[in-house]
């Protein structure tokens, strides 16, 4: 089938019968199918991501007065370091491999990944791996040395739950490693004949350089986290200075892969952003090479910056340079980035939506988070801020403002397709509403805190920040609130939702054309392209004047009435063409 | 009237500038500096604010000025222009951010050289001194009577006495588990750090301090007199040393005012030299975590006049001497440790600490 035949029927409401429908059971169980996979991973994530801010708000709760009224210091050490263990190992990192799973061979339109009992494996460690971690909290021994696990810390608190805690990471970062080779594999081999590397969707890129870093990186963690165990478990002393190790070392090794993380946290929805805009702008994304390549650059240089972790620990002052310098040349893709989706939302037809506006408020959270980045790599300022609230504001505002913004839009954006339903609107905007405000409201105080002299991971505080220390404390239960109207929407809509047809946004990447939800190996025939990933407001017969060079110039046009015509053509009388204006 | 749009990117490029310069002077995030080299890392700050401000507005804007002037009218079915790309901008979009990031990393190359960030004593091996954790024995007993009466509690110092008899710190702080320094060959490394500024180089420090963390108190020797305190006091206008180590865990040195910032590092021994520049009292706060009550290791830092330093160093050496008598007196049934003990929780330090003193003392 042509992409033109596949877009006749795009603008249609969906079929009656859903070819792609499932049994419930599928989603429980060891089912190869990419798409029930990253169902899975969604689905598990957003668990885990409602459990740690359950101990995010615990954690706020604590902080809402300077003594330790609520729990024992014990406890809330070991509050904070499962809720950022859970945040980072089991909602970000897995929740952008959810996406690649459903994104990726739909996108490049391939039947499946390239090793579909691998991926099912690779999601598989990550239900034990969590209940594992989640249930040291009921043991009464959760690990309490932070998510970084510095030795001779982590050496000498509890050691079961330390024990516990290296368990879990590890399974969950062999899983990310299966998973990476996977996406790598399949976006290598596997895109439709004809689809060059340039005409790949941004996510895919996004993805490559991910997975990149995913593979370099994360064995070095497990490395670390092997030695640790020998050190807690087996009395080596590799990073414990009683025996002659170094504590240093561990720092490393730790960062080597936890500063890359912090990309293979946020580059997947750097890629899920740049399909997002384009979609609800009505504009084709504006510097499609540069955004493409800014990620790779991104992956790269992220290898080489570990050290500004380290800054006030053990590093000579002019490596201290070097990490500053390679730090900050990172903020130049970065930036490209970001004025590349300003500059596609700029002058285009707008549908604010829900997943729009997530879009474009991830883009202005992240800019506060970028900003704040550099200033942490300039030396003589992060010697003043590190290990205080300046940097707890920081990456919150990376990581909720940007990973979990860009989560949220993806969830809006693709929900149709992986349902065949659409999403209630107006419960969405309550939702924007209420996440941007409780976030700013919770996390832009920690600035000033951090700054003034809070530092990071205390239960108890010094009175005089108790004013702003209560604003975040009433910020977190509004992002706790901001949450309900999401889960109930999505639920509600899965089951009742109006249908959503298969292309309600009159998007022109491969995912869109297929029925939602696709049908068990997604397209009948390798589809065939005709139009390139973003090319919005093509000519479409009338010869408009096309001022820049399009991607989709690179090949034969292949319809003759212009690449948009199926969609714009007939449209269903009864149909809207925005599901907006649908009643 | 008809304003053409090069006019308001004008005016709007001017008004941005204006709140950015004026926001980059006028934050009031950070405390007021007590050092010289505070001051010259808020001039850091206060630039890359000014910047920061102007982009913040910039991105904003631009986004929220989009998302009302470009939003979709109801019933308009029609795209955007195909604008794909346009080379000039986005090489002006690549060059500004590497020029600012350029210089703003210049900056602060230049910061750090001022602060002592190159200082070439700062990196060196060598052992740890003996002197790092020098502590005779008589000399602790100082420090029972080092915290001068004041008339508002000591809230972090009775928080980390609260801390230190903890039974749940008791029981972490099992000397067969945590790794002591007094076992520990070391890696014997000095931790390069902030050394002396490039004018002071070479010259050694008017006051050296050696400083060494421990679950959960700070203790402070001046190996040029002798005293050990559990707080700090450095006279002002004097380039000051800090040596320290850790005893058990990683723990940070930190004073906001001073905007300089430490790890103590067990098994290494790191160095920062600063010049105290305002007088008064401030907080010295650990800034790695290290246990439970990490959040509760404070203690006081003063700055003081040269003559009220003389003064503390005065008393400091006479209560040092009374113990030694009492050392003398008790010690024929009492080893330093034993002896020490019930002052303990005053000095906000541990038995193990005390059995290092008995071990460095002969
Ligand atoms: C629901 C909203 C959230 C709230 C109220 C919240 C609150 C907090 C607080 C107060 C801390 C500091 C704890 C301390 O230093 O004692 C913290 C730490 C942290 N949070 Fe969150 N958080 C939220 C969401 C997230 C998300 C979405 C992520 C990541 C994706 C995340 C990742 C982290 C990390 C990595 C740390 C550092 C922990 C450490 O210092 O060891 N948080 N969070
Ligand atoms: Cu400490
Ligand atoms: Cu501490």
């Amino acid at each position: 089938m042509t992409q033109a035949q596949l877009q006749e029927g795009a603008n249609l409401p969906a079929l009656s019968e859903e070819p792609g429908v499932r049994k419930w059971r599928d989603y429980f169980s060891f089912n190869t199918d990419h798409k029930v996979i990253g169902i899975q991973y969604l689905v598990t994530t957003f668990i885990f991501y409602c459990i740690g801010g359950v101990l995010a708000d615990l954690v706020r709760t604590e902080l809402k007065t300077p003594e330790t009224d609520f729990v024992s210091p014990e406890v809330y050490n070991s509050l904070f370091t499962l809720h950022a263990t859970i945040m980072i190992f089991l909602w970000i990192v897995p929740a952008g491999a959810g996406f690649a799973n459903y994104l990726i061979p739909l996108m490049i339109g391939a039947k499946d990944m390239a090793f579909p009992r691998l991926n099912a494996v690779a999601f598989w460690m990550i239900p034990p791996a969590g209940l594992l971690l989640i249930s040291s909290l009921l043991i009464g021994d959760a690990p309490d040395a932070g998510w970084t696990s510095y030795p001779p810390l982590s050496l000498v608190t509890g050691q079961v739950g330390e024990a516990i805690w290296i368990m879990s990471v590890l399974l969950l970062g062999t899983s990310s490693i299966l998973g990476a080779i996977n996406f790598l594999v399949t976006i290598w081999k596997m895109r439709t004949p004809g689809m060059t590397f340039n005409q790949m969707p941004l996510f895919c890129w996004a993805m490559v350089a991910t997975s990149a870093i995913t593979l370099l990186s994360t064995p070095v963690l497990a490395g670390a986290l092997i030695l640790l165990a020998f050190d807690l478990l087996a009395g080596t002393t590799f990073f414990n200075p009683t025996g002659g190790g170094d504590p240093i070392v561990y720092q490393h090794m730790f960062w080597f892969y936890s500063h890359p993380a912090v990309y293979i946290m946020i580059l997947p929805f750097f890629g899920l952003i740049s399909e997002i805009l384009p979609v609800h702008a009505r504009k084709p994304i504006f510097g499609y090479q540069a955004i493409a390549y800014s990620s790779l650059a991104i992956s790269f240089l992220g290898l080489i910056v570990w050290a500004h972790h380290m800054f006030t620990s053990g590093v000579p002052g002019w490596l201290r340079m070097f990490f500053m310098i390679t730090t900050m040349i990172i903020a130049v893709p970065t930036g490209i980035k970001v004025f590349s989706w300003v500059a596609t939302v700029w002058g285009g037809k707008l549908r604010l939506n829900s997943a729009m506006l997530f879009a474009m408020g991830f883009v202005g959270t992240f800019v506060i988070g970028g900003i704040s980045g550099i200033m942490l790599a300039a030396v003589p300022f992060d010697i003043h801020v590190h290990d205080t609230y300046f940097v707890v504001a920081h990456l919150h505002y990376v990581l909720f403002g940007g990973s979990v913004l860009g989560i949220y839009a993806g969830f809006y954006h693709w929900f149709p397709k992986m349902t065949g339903r659409m999403l209630n609107e107006f419960w969405g905007k309550v939702h924007f509403a209420l996440t941007i405000v409780g976030l700013n409201l919770t996390f832009l105080p920690m600035h000033k805190l951090g700054m003034m002299g809070m530092n990071r991971r205390i239960a108890v505080y010094d009175p005089k920040f108790e004013t702003l220390n209560f604003i975040c404390t009433m910020g977190s239960y509004l992002l706790a609130v901001s949450t309900f109207p999401f889960i109930i929407n999505a639920i509600w809509s899965w089951m009742y939702g109006p249908k959503a047809g298969n292309n309600p946004w009159q998007a022109l990447t491969l995912e869109w054309m297929t029925t939602s939800p696709p049908a068990i190996e997604n397209f009948d025939k390798p589809p065939v392209l005709a139009t390139g990933p973003y090319d919005y407001g093509m000519s479409h017969g009338d010869d408009e004047e096309v001022e820049k060079v399009p991607l989709s110039d690179e090949r034969e046009p292949a319809l003759a009435a212009g690449p948009n015509s199926a969609l714009r053509a007939d449209p269903d009388p009864k149909v809207a063409a925005h599901p907006e204006d649908r009643k | 009237m008809n304003i053409p749009s090069s006019i308001w990117t004008l005016l709007v490029g001017i008004v941005v500038t204006l709140v950015s310069l004026w926001y980059g002077q006028n934050h009031g995030l950070l405390p007021a500096p007590a050092s010289d080299e505070a001051e010259l890392v808020d001039g850091l700050f206060n630039a890359m604010l000014t910047i920061s401000t102007g982009l913040f507005l910039i991105v904003e804007g631009a986004l929220i000025y989009s998302a009302i002037r470009y939003r979709r009218r109801p019933g308009d079915d029609s795209d955007g222009p195909p604008v794909f790309g346009n080379i000039p901008l986005e090489i002006l979009w690549t060059a500004v951010p590497a020029i600012i990031v350029i210089g703003i990393a210049i900056y602060s190359f230049d910061v750090y050289n001022s602060i002592g960030g190159f200082s070439p004593h700062a990196v060196h091996d060598a052992p740890i001194g003996e002197q790092a954790v020098r502590m005779p024995g008589a000399a602790i007993a100082a420090t029972l009577s080092d915290t001068p009466p004041s008339a508002d509690p000591n809230l972090n110092q009775e928080k980390s006495d609260a801390a230190m008899q903890d039974p749940a710190t008791a029981a972490v702080r099992n000397a067969d588990q945590i790794p002591q320094r007094r076992n520990a060959p070391g890696v014997g490394v000095v931790s390069p750090t902030i050394g002396a500024s490039p004018d002071k180089e070479g010259a050694p420090p008017a006051l050296t301090v050696n400083v060494t963390g421990l679950q959960y108190a700070w203790i402070f020797t001046y190996p040029d007199t002798g005293i050990t305190t559990g707080e700090l006091h450095v006279p002002v206008g004097r380039e000051v040393q800090i040596s320290m180590t850790a005893n058990d865990v990683i723990h940070a040195f930190w004073v906001p005012e001073l905007r300089l910032k430490q790890d103590a590092i067990p098994g290494r021994q790191s160095e920062i030299r600063f010049t105290p520049k305002t007088v008064g009292e401030y907080k010295l706060i650990c800034a790695e975590l290290c246990g439970p009550y990490h959040g509760a290791m404070n203690t006081q830092f003063v700055i003081e006049t040269p003559e009220a330093f003389e003064q503390w160093q005065k008393e400091q050496q006479v209560a040092s001497r009374d113990a030694q008598q009492l050392v003398a007196m008790n010690s024929a049934d009492l080893s330093p440790a034993e002896f020490l003990a019930p002052y303990v929780s005053d000095l906000g330090i541990q038995p193990e600490m005390l059995q290092q003193i008995h071990h460095t003392h002969h």
